[in-house]
Parts: C-alpha cells; structure tokens; sequence
C-alpha cells in the first residue's frame, strides 16, 4: 500500500535508565549497559518487596526541572516533558501553526505516584490537606496535556492507553493524524513512572517481575534460557513526526521514515499472549501491508522481548511466522535487556531506537544472554552492535502489553 | 504559639516561590496575588492548602476571594491564630 502522505521522524527525545537524554542512552545502549539497580530505600525492609531493584533514571527529574515544574506534574509527565523539549529543539524547534500541530503521548498506567502519595496525604492528615493539584496530575492523559501546553499544539492531544504497548500506538496513531491531514507535526511517545513500591509489589504479585535480586544488572536477560521476568523502569521516548512533504519544505534533517503500522487484540486473556502468536503474527503483517514492503525486506527487527519465560518464547515463534526463512539473518535486538521495561514509554522508546539503528546502520545488541534458549531460533544480536546493510533497509518495532495489545511498526530508512 | 506577620510573610513568600517560582523577595505585602504575582485560582488554592498547614489555622473558601493582596492574607492567617 501507497500513501500520498509519508510520515518522517525529525526529532527525537528521551530520558531513560541509560541517560537523560537520546545520544547519551544511544552510546549507553550500543556499549552494551544495564540500566538496573538496587534500590536505595527502605522498600525492601518496610514493605517486604520481594524485588529489590529496577532500572530507574540515570538523571533525575530533580537535576533537570524547576521546582514549580516538579511540583505541578506528576513524575511520568515530568519525563515526558524532558523528552519533548529534546525532541522539538532536536527537530530544529520549527515553526508551525499550533492548529496544524499534534500531540499524541501514552502512559501505561498514569500519574500513580501523585494517586498513591495524595492517598497518604489523606490518611495521615484529612482530605483539607489533598492538593488541588492532585486530579490534574493523576489523570492518565496529564503527560500529553502538558506536552501539548508546553508547544501550544492545538490540533488534538491524545492519550492512548494499552499497557506496554501505549507508546508505540501513540506513534502510530500520530501517524494516521498526519495521514488524515488532521497535523503537520505531531510530537508523540509515551512515558512512565511507577517506580513506587505499590506498582513493584503488584508486578511482582503477578509474577511477572524477574528476582534475581543478586545480580540486578544481569536481571534482564530476554532469550536467555535463565530468564525469569521482566525489569521494571521507568523513562519517556518522544518523537517529532512530520509529513515528508512538511519537512522537505523547511528543510529538515530526516532520521527515518514510519512507513507502516499494524495493530491487533488477541482477545484471549487478561495478561497471557494468545500462544499461538496469531495476534502478534497479524499486527506485523498488518504494518508490512501497510508500509508496502515485502518480508524479505526487513533487516533488523526490535522485539518486545521483555525477558519473561513465556512472552518472549511467543513473539520469537511469531516473528518466524512472519518472516519465514528470513528471520534466519534478521539482526533481532532485546534492548530491554539494557534499559528495563519502560512499560507505556517502551515502544516509544524502542521506535527511537529503530530509527537510530536504521540511520546509523548499527543494530544494538541484546546483553545478558549467557545460554540462548534453544526454542528461540532467531539471529540475535549479541553483546556487541552489528553492522546493518547500506541501500534502502527496512526494520519492524514491535510492542505488546497486557490486555492482548499488539502494536507493530515498520521504519524504513531515508 | 503565634507567628509573628513577620514570620507569616516569609513562610508565605516560602510556599508562593515554590509553587510559582519567583523569588521569594518579590512576594512583598503590596503585592496582588493576581496582578503582580500572576497566581491562577488552581494555584491560589494550592498556596492556601499549603499555608493551613504551615500556620495552623482554617482559610475558608468564602474568605479567600477577599485575599487579594500577600498583606491581606497575612493579616487574616495572624488573625485566625489560636
């Protein structure tokens, strides 16, 4: 499929567990580092958390804000907030009619901080004590609201909420906005806060949440055949998106292009990937049809591959269903290995990192991987970056999350 | 025990920089919350919920309307000491 509007990244913006900005958590990732510590709190004694670190922000919302910021946003707004004033200076903060600009930036769960800590307000103090701006900061569409004040975007502001998968559907649909002729620009990702020990304790109690609470660097581990589960982080990848026709016009530099996208629901449970992969399977085929470009075309694929036993022995049994033979020399990246699971902000993320490895020509590795799990029989790039291809390449972003969101991405290169 | 006005202001002036961001000397008695200091009733709110705490007392939401300058809620917040 041809569309008369192509979709082009022109600015990129992160604060993530490898760096508080995108070219400092991009050396971080293609270096090979974990982001995950041990928490230096009394969670573990308090509480009796039976996971003891996470992969929280290597700078803090505190070194980069003012106080009036910090205290008016709730920290998964904050995030989104350093990432999309990157983003927009990134993409050479262009001048645009507000009402020709979008916003579109997930949370996967909202401002649970800010509920949690107005909660404890009450208890210990009443309710004459609850700030005013408590429901401003919970609220799960705070972050793009602010993005979309900050910018004086006016053409729409949306947030998508579906688990892990929120940021990558918020760039796809910033990329039907521009596609439609509803935007020009649409600054759009995700971002997430839940470092707190409610969220941790209830990841944990749904067992999804790796306890290797002995080697926390060494937690994440997707493919490997000693995976446990998932990391928990914590972060926000923005992404500045803009017609091709837009951005030729003022003569923007061009990362990549989003040439596709693919979205589908399992229907089939709560938390578990339908086993067969089918909802998995028909999002990347939706997003290569969608982009026009064959299988055989893809070079390097960033899985979602969260490091736990069953969902990423799944997604690697889809991603041979679609790609067939091919998968066989597919450079295929984990990069939550380093980073954590950002959960909402994830995909978004993950996006920017498949636009690097397209524009840099450097797939990043996957760490921790001592045994590859022998049912997972994919060409996995690991340790050190590989070498992508010259020429026109193409890549698949994939984002998945609980509720059976499955959200698939083709980048193409520029 | 009461605070002094003295020390009202400059637990005011403490609560009113952090949530605007001004310095603390620009909240000054003569000062409209409104006009000069550019507080919103959100923030208003904020400063008031903030300042029941710091000092003790109840600002009810009737009376606040009638704050208008930092000196009125100064002189009501030492007023309303027990």
């Amino acid at each position: 499929m041809s569309h008369p509007t192509d979709v082009v990244v022109t600015g990129l913006g992160a604060t993530t567990p490898l760096g508080g900005d995108v070219r400092s958590t991009w050396a971080a990732a293609l270096a090979g580092e974990s982001g995950a510590r041990r928490f230096e709190n009394d969670w573990v004694e308090k509480h009796g958390l039976p996971v003891e670190f996470a992969a929280m922000l290597k700078v803090k919302a505190e070194d980069v804000l003012t106080r009036p910021e910090l205290k008016r946003m709730d920290p998964s707004a904050q995030y989104a907030i350093i990432a999309a004033r990157e983003a927009w200076a990134d993409a050479g903060s262009p001048e645009v009619d507000g009402d020709r600009l979008g916003t579109v930036v997930s949370s996967g769960i909202g401002g649970i901080i800010t509920t949690l800590d107005s909660w404890d307000t009450m208890h210990e103090k009443g309710a004459r004590r609850v700030l005013p701006m408590t429901v401003p900061m919970l609220m799960p569409n705070s972050p793009v609201a602010y993005v979309s004040l900050e910018f004086g975007a006016r053409a729409g502001a949306h947030a998508l909420v579906s688990a892990c998968a929120s940021g990558a559907e918020a760039i796809g649909y910033a990329v039907d906005m521009i596609r439609a002729g509803r935007a020009d620009i649409v600054i759009a990702g995700g971002s997430e806060a839940t470092i707190h020990p409610m969220p941790i304790g209830a990841f944990a109690a749904s067992r999804t949440l790796s306890l290797r609470n002995d080697d926390p660097e060494h937690a994440s581990r997707p493919y490997d055949v000693d995976r446990d589960g998932f990391v928990i982080g914590e972060g926000s990848g923005i992404v500045v998106l803009e017609s091709a026709e837009h951005a030729a016009a003022r003569g923007a530099r061009v990362y990549a292009r989003i040439a596709g996208l693919g979205l589908s629901a399992d229907g089939y449970h709560i938390t578990s990937p339908e086993p067969s992969g089918d909802g998995q399977i028909r999002a990347m085929r939706s997003a290569l049809k969608d982009s026009g470009i064959a299988a055989e075309e893809i070079v390097h694929v960033n899985a979602h591959a969260t490091s736990t036993v069953v969902g990423d022995l799944i997604e690697a049994r889809s991603i041979r269903g679609v790609l067939g033979d091919d998968a066989d020399h597919v450079a295929l990246s984990a990069t939550k290995s380093m980073t954590g699971h950002l959960l909402g902000g994830a995909g978004a993320l993950e996006t920017i990192f498949t636009v690097l490895a397209l524009h840099d020509r450097l797939a990043p590795p996957t760490i921790n991987v001592e045994t590859p799990d022998p049912e997972l029989v994919l060409d996995l790039v690991r340790d050190t970056p590989r070498a992508l291809p010259g020429g026109e390449i193409a890549a698949i972003n994939n984002s998945f999350g609980f509720g059976g969101h499955n959200v698939a991405l083709v980048v193409t290169s520029v | 025990m009461a605070y002094t006005e003295q020390e009202i202001l400059s637990g005011l002036a403490e609560i009113v920089a952090e949530e605007t961001g001004l310095p603390a000397d620009a909240v000054q008695l003569d000062k409209s919350f409104t006009d000069d200091l550019d507080i919103d009733s959100l923030s208003m709110m904020t400063i008031v919920t903030l300042a029941e705490e710091k000092f003790d007392v109840r600002i009810p939401d009737d009376e606040v309307k009638n704050l208008a300058t930092v000196g009125d809620a100064v002189t009501f917040i030492a007023g309303s000491q027990a």
